[in-house]
């Protein structure tokens, strides 16, 4: 799932002090599951900016919203009526969601309320570990599963580097060598083969904005209109 | 010859090569260079410079080996993937080659975050391995990594690092055939103290063939005290120093420890000089570069071969 977390409390204020009526809208899919921007964690927020901005006398009048997910059009319709009462819209989705929130909504400016931070597995309660950086060129087949642009501190293709230290990273010791996590999978597996040849260059195809088109669809002809077009 | 470079002339016929280390200044002063350069002037056969070691920010290493050329030295132009993006590399490997270098180490770098700008972005466009096949086709198919043509090409001798220590120690061989695959020339090892361990890594790069194909030039560095050993010892990743390195550094006396140290060092030396597969001995003498003149003495390493 896609993790984020929440802005230091300051930050958000200060993104919402020249603003008497904000909409913050959560959402229900991640950042929910990941305990950051979720029905609960809206209410918890718009608590404590109601408060800072009472002692401040400069109150704010605060709605809450949470659908089910800010990246989907279906969704968003439900705010359509809702917006126009306020002077600005806070979101606490992911980066995508913020994004289809502010497309959707242009003369109300759109501000985060979370840093979104990856995708990533949930290990325990609260605690998620980034897996994917969707770099769109996938290379777990040869690499025992274990993502070395993710886990490899320097997105290394053909590791270790000189930093391994008996299984940690240099950076620290608590961090894994995902190469040596590597070997050891492939060692179990009898495929150590796989990283004996040298992985040349990769392509990369995380630079520009990308677009996807499964197959049996197509890309519209005509752009998809915006809410305001 | 693949590259023509001084080194290269000093391994093919056959000597056994002798290189130090400069570790560029973090200052614009030439000066500095000059006068670290002037303790290896003639007792070694090429000179690493360092390239943001450490992930610190210092001279560049181009510009530092260029001081080199200019003082009669010849410089190993370090170049590290942590800081350039492809183009960068290419760019400066097209400049360093026109400018008289004609050596080059290929180095992932250390991480970023061990250096003075912790919250830089790495850039790791390409890794070591990657590198090391970039120089060999810019050198031997006159091509950019592109596929495009070079006018000209850049004709380096290609070095890259080894580490025969880290675990699995079963894989580490492995890593230096890859490198080899990808078309290394030399190979400069990490700092050397377990010297078991280091023969027997060798043992396996001679079996595989590894060392018909590339010369090992074994990684020395002097200790200068014991705390030096320790820190080597649990703060640098990859290092094996045997506790009786330090139990016999201990045991040297007050004031004499650097000088057991550099003994240390010197009786390594001799006998990486016997060890079959070992072409040479790449010293790092941190910081030390005054020591250099009289560990090269004490080592039996002088004079350094004239080749032509």
């Amino acid at each position: 799932m896609i993790v984020a977390k929440r802005k230091p409390f300051a930050e958000i204020k200060n993104l919402l002090k020249n603003y008497q009526k904000v909409l913050n809208v959560g959402c229900g899919t991640c950042v929910a599951v990941c305990l950051v921007g979720g029905e609960k964690e809206v209410d918890v927020l718009n608590a404590e900016v109601d408060m800072a901005r009472r002692l401040e006398n400069n109150p704010i009048e605060l709605g809450a919203r949470t659908v089910e997910r800010q990246c989907d059009r279906e969704y968003l319709a439900e705010l359509d009526d809702l917006v126009e009462d306020y002077d600005a819209i806070l979101s606490m989705a992911c980066g995508v969601g913020i994004q289809f929130l502010a497309e959707r909504f242009p003369s109300t400016p759109v501000f985060p309320a979370v840093d979104t931070s990856g995708l990533a597995v949930n290990q325990a309660v609260g605690w998620y570990e980034e897996r994917c950086r969707s770099c769109s060129s996938c290379v777990l087949g040869l690499t025992g599963g274990i993502c070395p642009v993710t886990m490899c501190a320097k997105g290394l293709y053909n590791g270790p580097c000189g930093g391994t230290n008996l299984g940690s990273c240099e950076i620290n010791t608590e961090q894994d060598c995902a190469w040596y996590l590597i070997y050891e999978r492939l060692e179990r597996q009898g495929r150590l083969d796989c990283i004996l040849e040298i992985t040349p260059a990769v392509d990369w195809h995380n630079q520009v904005p990308r677009t996807l088109v499964q197959p049996g669809y197509k890309k519209p002809e005509k752009r998809v209109p915006k809410n305001d077009e | 010859m693949k590259s023509g470079s001084h080194l290269e002339k000093v391994l093919t016929a056959g000597h056994f090569a002798f290189t130090a280390e400069l570790e560029p200044p973090r200052g614009t002063s030439a000066d500095e260079v000059r006068k670290r350069a002037s303790y290896l002037k003639e007792n070694v056969d090429a000179v690493n410079l360092t390239d943001n070691q450490t992930a610190v920010v210092r001279m560049s290493s181009w510009a530092a080996s260029m001081i080199l050329l200019q003082e009669g030295l010849e410089p190993n132009f370090q170049m590290v993937c942590r800081d350039r993006n492809r183009l960068a590399m290419q760019a400066d490997i097209l400049g360093a080659y026109a400018l008289g270098i004609r050596n080059m180490l290929c180095l992932s770098g250390a991480h970023q975050q061990l250096g003075d700008h912790p919250t830089a972005k790495g850039v790791f466009d390409i890794d070591s391995m990657q590198l090391i096949s970039l120089v060999k086709g810019m050198r031997d198919e006159g091509k950019f990594m592109c596929g495009g043509d070079i006018e000209e090409p850049p004709r380096m001798f290609i070095g890259a690092a080894a580490n025969p220590f880290a675990e699995p120690f079963e894989w580490r061989v492995h890593r230096l055939a890859k490198k080899v695959k990808a078309g290394v020339d030399f190979i400069q090892t990490q700092c050397i103290y377990n010297m078991d361990k280091f023969r027997k890594w060798v043992k396996q790069a001679n079996d595989m063939g590894l060392t018909e194909k590339v010369y090992i030039l074994a990684g020395v560095t002097p200790l200068k005290s014991v705390d030096m050993a320790r820190y080597m010892k649990t703060e640098v990743p990859g290092m094996d120093v045997p506790e009786e390195i330090i139990t016999r550094l201990q045991g040297a006396g007050k004031g004499k420890v650097a000088d057991e140290g550099i003994k240390i060092a010197c009786e390594q030396i001799e006998e990486l000089k016997e060890m079959e597969g070992v072409a040479g001995v790449h010293l790092m003498a941190i910081e030390w570069e005054h020591k250099v003149p009289e560990i090269a003495e004490k080592a039996n390493v002088l004079p350094r071969p004239q080749v032509d």
